[in-house]
Formats: structure tokens, C-alpha cells, sequence
């Protein structure tokens, strides 16, 4: 059963993003907490490692959630089933793509798909960002918890990092690098 | 590596086709595989090594067929590697070719992300593991909101593109929708208005 559902769900996920990098995001984060499978937090814990392997951020996303909930094969069903739409889709496009390409039909509801995708990102980040700052839940006593503050300092340093075009593996070394300083100096237990 | 066999000459016996065809998905994998160890992050990082490996070295595709691959894999469901995987596939050496160039672009994720599920877990449970990802949470919702900026950015600047992405994001943030509808409803709002507009244009 838990198979069969891995299978849907990635199934679905593969079926319904449209573009690349984060895309996927929104999409992954809500069906990943409606089952239980991940928390938000291990989902942005995730996102940090999948930067830092090869690969496309949909398949190690597939893989991981697939055998953290039912080992190898549960990899292997949900890695199946967020490819498979996508091989279907492009079997049928590739012998008609000119058309396709071309047709008002595709281009007018990816007009609408594209917009759609980046607003859907940006509620992805709202949820990202309150697992980030509200571990715990969002609440007015977290406000005297200085490790908000913290992240707040951490986030606006990698924002300056990444207009200064740093490559987002080094990025993820320089947060980890914060999180074990402040980890160490800030918060000693 | 040799290069591929070319088709207008190896098309003399129905053997060779096939023989022809079986190594040329051979290594479709393995290119593809390659292409798949060493991408990080995601589709946009392959182009230049597809280009590299399927334009420059081999001649396989031309620099136009190439672009025209980029805008299918955009603009069709699924993640853009898988996607360019499958149309280079089909497009060298039809469905087997598909299916090997999909299988080895899958395949080093699949292998490498085997290996971290096991290990990931006990070692998220050491103290300075968890300090660490505390500081990389905060830089991966800074990676995500420079995604959303980056986009924000290449996408046309009407209004209604504009709104479509201000209301996908209130629904969703603030109304706690489900993003699948919002996307359906988007995609339909997109085909009227491109209907709307043409009709105005031919008047």
C-alpha cells in the first residue's frame, strides 16, 4: 500500500511541475507533510544535501522520501514514478514538436503555468521560512528566542552571498560553517 | 570513446541497424550517466554538457536542435533533466535510446541518494550535525528566495502574468489551497487570455 502510494504521489508530482530547479518544490513539500513522510524542517535539511549531490533536485528528493519511507524499493517506486510522466510526455512531443511548440493551446497555458510556478515557489518559501524561524511553531514568546535573530543574520549574509553570485554548494558550507559557530559560541548547552 | 555510427551510412543491413542501434543506446547511457554524476543541482546545470557531449564532441545535434530541446523540456511536465534525457534519446536513436539516456541520468542520483538515506539519518542526530543544518536552513531559504527573485524577473511583465503570480501565491500562502488546482486554473486562465488576445488582434 505504501508502495502503490509512493508510487501515486511522485507520480502526480512529476506530472503536474512545470520548469526547473525549485519548481518542484511546493508540490513536493505539500504531499510530503500530508502523508507524514517528512517534516518541513528535514525537507529544507534535504534540499542543502541534494545541492551538494549530483543529480536533479526531483530524483534525490524522489529517492530519499522513497526509501526513508520504505527502503530500496520504496526508492525505486517513487523514482519510477516521477519519471514517468515525464518519458510518456516526451515520447508523444518529440514526434510532433514542431507543432507543439507552436501551438497557442501549449504556449497560452504555460503563459499562465510560468507565473503560476513562481508565486507557488514563494509560498513554498513562506512555509520554509517558518520551519527556519519558528522551529517550535509560530508563537509571540519565539520572538525572545535570539536564535531568530541569528537565522535573520545568517539568511541576509547568504542573500548577499548569492547576489555576489556564490555558488550555492559553497553557500551551504558557509551556513554550515555559521550554524557550528554560533552552535559553539552563541548557544553553548 | 568512438563516435556514434552514422545512420545514413549504417542503414545497409537490418543486422547492422540493430547492431548499430544497440551500441549507440550503450552509450547514450553512458553519456547521460556521466552527464548525471557530475550535474549539481539540477536541469539548467546540464545544457552546457549536453552541449559539450552531444553537440561539440559527437555532432549528434546541432546548436538550434539543442535550443529547441531546452524549450520542450521546459515546457513539458516533469524535471527538465529527465525530460532533455528523453528527447535526446528518442531523438538519436529512437525509444530504446530514450530509455537508456533516461536510465543513466537517473541512475547516479538514485545510487549516490541510496547512500546518503542511510548514513543521513544517524548523523543527523549528532549534536554539531544539527548546528550545522541550523545555519544551512537559513542559506537554503535564502537559495529559494533568490530562485523566486531570479524568476520573478524572467517572467514577462504584464499584468497578467503579474497577477497570476500574486494570486498563486496568496491562494497557496495565505489561503492554504492546494497548489494543483491553482496550477490547473492557471494554465486555463493562460490559454483564454492567448485566445482573448489573438481574437482581439485579428479584429
Amino acid at each position: 500500500m505504501t508502495l502503490l502510494n509512493l508510487f501515486l504521489t511522485f507520480f502526480k508530482i512529476g506530472l503536474f511541475t512545470f520548469g526547473g530547479g525549485y519548481a518542484m518544490l511546493p508540490l513536493i513539500e505539500e504531499e510530503v507533510t500530508a502523508h507524514g513522510w517528512l517534516t518541513t524542517q528535514q525537507l529544507v535539511n534535504f534540499v542543502a544535501v541534494s545541492e551538494s549531490t549530483p543529480g536533479p533536485f526531483a530524483i534525490n528528493i524522489s529517492t530519499y522520501v522513497g526509501a526513508e519511507t520504505a527502503g530500496f524499493f520504496g526508492a525505486l517506486v517513487a523514482t519510477f514514478g516521477v519519471v514517468l510522466p515525464s518519458f510518456i510526455v516526451i515520447l508523444i512531443v518529440a514526434k510532433c514538436y514542431v507543432a507543439f511548440k507552436s501551438s497557442a493551446p501549449v504556449q497560452g497555458a504555460l503563459s499562465g503555468l510560468r507565473p503560476a510556478v513562481v508565486g507557488l515557489i514563494g509560498a513554498a518559501a513562506v512555509s520554509v521560512g517558518a520551519a527556519v524561524f519558528f522551529p517550535s511553531g509560530v508563537s509571540a514568546a519565539e520572538f525572545t528566542n535570539p536564535q531568530i535573530y541569528v537565522s535573520l543574520g545568517i539568511l541576509a549574509f547568504s542573500l548577499l552571498l548569492l547576489q555576489k553570485k556564490l555558488h550555492p554548494i559553497l553557500l551551504i558550507l558557509v551556513g554550515a560553517a555559521l550554524g557550528l559557530v554560533s552552535g559553539f559560541f552563541i548557544f553553548p548547552n | 570513446m568512438k563516435p556514434f555510427k552514422n545512420h545514413e551510412t549504417g542503414q545497409n543491413k537490418s543486422d547492422e541497424i540493430a547492431d548499430g542501434a544497440r551500441r549507440n543506446a550503450v552509450k547514450l547511457f553512458l553519456i547521460f550517466f556521466k552527464i548525471g554524476l557530475f550535474t549539481f543541482g539540477g536541469g539548467y546545470a546540464m545544457i552546457p554538457l549536453i552541449e559539450r557531449e552531444l553537440s561539440q564532441s559527437r555532432k549528434l545535434l546541432s546548436a538550434d536542435e539543442i535550443l529547441d530541446i531546452v524549450a520542450i523540456s521546459e515546457s513539458t511536465p516533469g524535471p527538465i533533466a529527465v525530460n532533455m534525457a528523453t528527447f535526446v534519446g528518442y531523438r538519436c536513436c529512437g525509444f530504446f535510446g530514450a530509455l537508456a539516456a533516461t536510465f543513466g541520468v537517473v541512475l547516479p542520483s538514485f545510487l549516490v541518494i541510496l547512500l546518503v538515506s542511510a548514513v543521513l539519518r544517524q548523523f543527523e542526530s549528532v549534536e554539531s550535525v544539527k548546528m550545522a543544518f541550523f545555519g544551512v536552513r537559513a542559506a537554503v531559504l535564502a537559495l529559494i528566495l533568490h530562485a523566486v527573485y531570479t524568476m520573478l524577473r524572467q517572467c514577462p511583465k504584464s499584468v497578467f502574468s503579474l497577477s497570476v503570480a500574486a494570486l498563486s501565491f496568496l491562494a497557496v500562502a495565505v489561503f492554504s489551497q492546494n497548489a494543483l488546482p491553482v496550477l490547473l486554473i492557471a494554465a486555463v486562465l493562460g490559454v483564454l487570455n492567448t485566445l482573448l488576445i489573438k481574437r482581439r488582434w485579428k479584429k
